[in-house]
């Protein structure tokens, strides 16, 4: 029983991380995409946490901390700052509705569990449970950058895709902490990259404005 | 078995005369949330009381199809409702029906009133029939993997003996259950008609649903469509406390001191789930009719969610 309940708690845990990324992909304002961004994070530090008591790896409890200092708090904080500054218009642009962007979702999701379930037979259930939802989130990450043409959703898509990644490495037994804090850093300087690289996005957009467009005419 | 016959159909008639207060009770939610008096808790039994005193009108276009309607839609909705476990589990009709019976059972309700609605040849009646099997096209696949997804976990599809597991607490900590009751709550706005959907206090024209479909009708036919509607909301609130909140229930051939248990937990269930949905209604504006399939698209979502992640689990 005891097992069954620390089964349970992590296909729980697993589980609504797969589902807050279903939300991500259906959101359509930018400011309810980052407070679901910020409830990712805190997902994944719970799960990390939990990994970390069932493992008894004291060092999981510093990837929950890492995930929560910095993916719950401070890059929802900074992208909202960026949001403000630049003044974003709040709605998203999709290439593909959130219909089908979902139903997408879900292809992606039952890809990874098959490929998952058969690439990890035999290890612990845990590990496997973490890895085929690991995967989908991975996979959903990726589709939310291909399916947004807003930089800041595809920053928030790219965010959420390494969420992922960190969810299997807690799952799969023995990621070093060191690789791991690299790999929380390493995020945060792809944070402050796409943070500058939006500014001289908005530079250049200011030159090419849709106005100075209209001014010109066009050749016809 | 003449005991099981008197519990049940007392069941019945208890859900009959309970329902009006339902209504009640959300409308008194909703207004004291709005610091308004609100009308008496009563006031939906008065209102009933005043419809069947009235006069009928009968368009001129109308087939006996109009006429029979609302017996059989009110029949059905009774029916279903007294199919789902309220206070108590093993009562008689519960052998006879499933999970699937009882939203066949609705869903013919819902056939029948949508042909009435056309059969008045208003334009009115038309457009709330389409929408309305707008509606229950998305909704029906959700409620079907939500009962897959409750099916799985109890390995029965009889709601009496998914209460009575739901009960013995071997369902553990499963997130299939809490996403299924999401997607569950999503559906039954959807299928009641409730705020984010369709506003059943308005007739505006350019967002009723089913108030466009029971334009046509008045006094007695039109107040057992309302009954009907009214049972409809029970049997989904009950159906939401039979399934995952089932504490408290007594079983068929326990004492009488379990059954007043057993019916004060329902009806305090009920009460609370009616306030909820009240104060949900003023948290929300009606959406758009277009925005509708991303609605039940999500509810959708979730019970699909809800149903692989059990997969998974079971496959391990």
């Amino acid at each position: 029983m005891n097992h069954n309940l620390y089964f349970d708690i992590t296909h729980m845990l697993a589980g609504s991380m797969l589902l807050v990324s279903f939300v991500l992909l259906y959101q359509d304002r930018m400011f309810s995409l980052l407070n679901v961004y910020t409830v990712h994070a805190l997902v994944l530090a719970a799960a990390a946490a939990w990994q970390g008591f069932v493992q008894q790896a004291p060092h999981l409890y510093a990837t929950a901390v890492i995930a929560l200092v910095f993916k719950a708090i401070a890059i929802p904080l900074t992208l909202r700052w960026l949001i403000v500054k630049l003044a974003i218009h709040r709605e998203i642009e999709k290439v593909v509705g959130s219909g089908i962007s979902v139903i997408a979702g879900f292809f992606l999701t039952a890809l990874s569990i098959t490929v998952m379930m058969k690439a990890s037979g035999g290890t612990d259930p845990m590990t496997r449970e973490d890895l085929s939802f690991a995967l989908a989130v991975v996979l959903i990450g990726l589709l939310m950058m291909a399916g947004r043409r807003n930089a800041i959703s595809q920053v928030v898509g790219f965010m959420s895709m390494e969420n992922g990644l960190i969810l299997a490495a807690v799952g799969a037994k023995g990621m070093p902490l060191v690789v791991e804090i690299s790999v929380a850093f390493s995020v945060l300087v792809a944070l402050i990259v796409i943070g500058i690289f939006l500014f001289r996005i908005r530079e250049r957009f200011d030159v090419v404005d849709i106005r100075g467009l209209e001014k010109s005419g066009g050749e016809r | 078995m003449i005991k099981n016959l008197v519990f049940q159909c007392f069941d019945a008639f208890f859900l009959l005369a309970f329902s009006p207060l339902v209504i009640g009770i959300i409308r008194k939610t909703k207004a004291r949330f709005l610091l308004k008096q609100g009308p008496s808790l009563l006031q939906p039994y008065y209102d009933l009381m005043k419809l069947f005193r009235k006069e009928v009108t009968l368009p001129d276009s109308a087939s006996w199809l109009f006429k029979a309607t609302p017996y059989v839609v009110f029949t059905f909705s009774w029916l279903a409702a007294s199919l789902v476990p309220t206070f108590s589990t093993n009562l008689l009709f519960s052998k006879t029906a499933d999970l699937i019976a009882i939203v066949a059972l609705l869903g013919t309700a819902r056939f029948f009133l949508s042909l009435a609605a056309l059969d008045a040849g208003t334009s009115f009646g038309g457009l709330g029939s389409s929408r309305e099997s707008l509606i229950a096209s998305l909704a029906e696949p959700a409620m079907i993997m939500i009962i897959f997804t409750i099916a799985l976990v109890a390995k029965s599809t009889d709601l009496s003996a998914i209460s009575t597991f739901m009960i013995s607490g071997q369902a553990g900590l499963r997130v299939s259950l809490w996403l299924a009751l999401a997607s569950l709550v999503l559906v039954a706005i959807a299928e009641n008609g409730r705020i984010p959907v369709d506003n059943p206090a308005t007739h505006l024209e350019l967002t009723m649903i089913h108030e466009a479909m029971i334009l046509e009708y008045s006094g007695k036919y039109l107040a057992l469509l309302e009954v009907a509607s009214q049972l409809k909301i029970v049997l989904y609130l009950s159906l939401v406390a039979a399934v995952f909140f089932p504490f408290g229930m007594s079983t068929m051939g326990s004492g009488i001191s379990s059954f007043f248990i057993g019916l004060f937990t329902y009806i305090a269930k009920i009460g609370l789930g009616a306030s909820m949905l009240g104060f949900f209604e003023i948290l929300v504006a009606k959406m758009r009719l277009f925005k509708i399939p991303n609605f039940l698209g999500a509810a959708f979502m979730l019970a699909l969610l809800a149903t692989v992640l059990l997969f998974v689990s079971r496959s391990l």
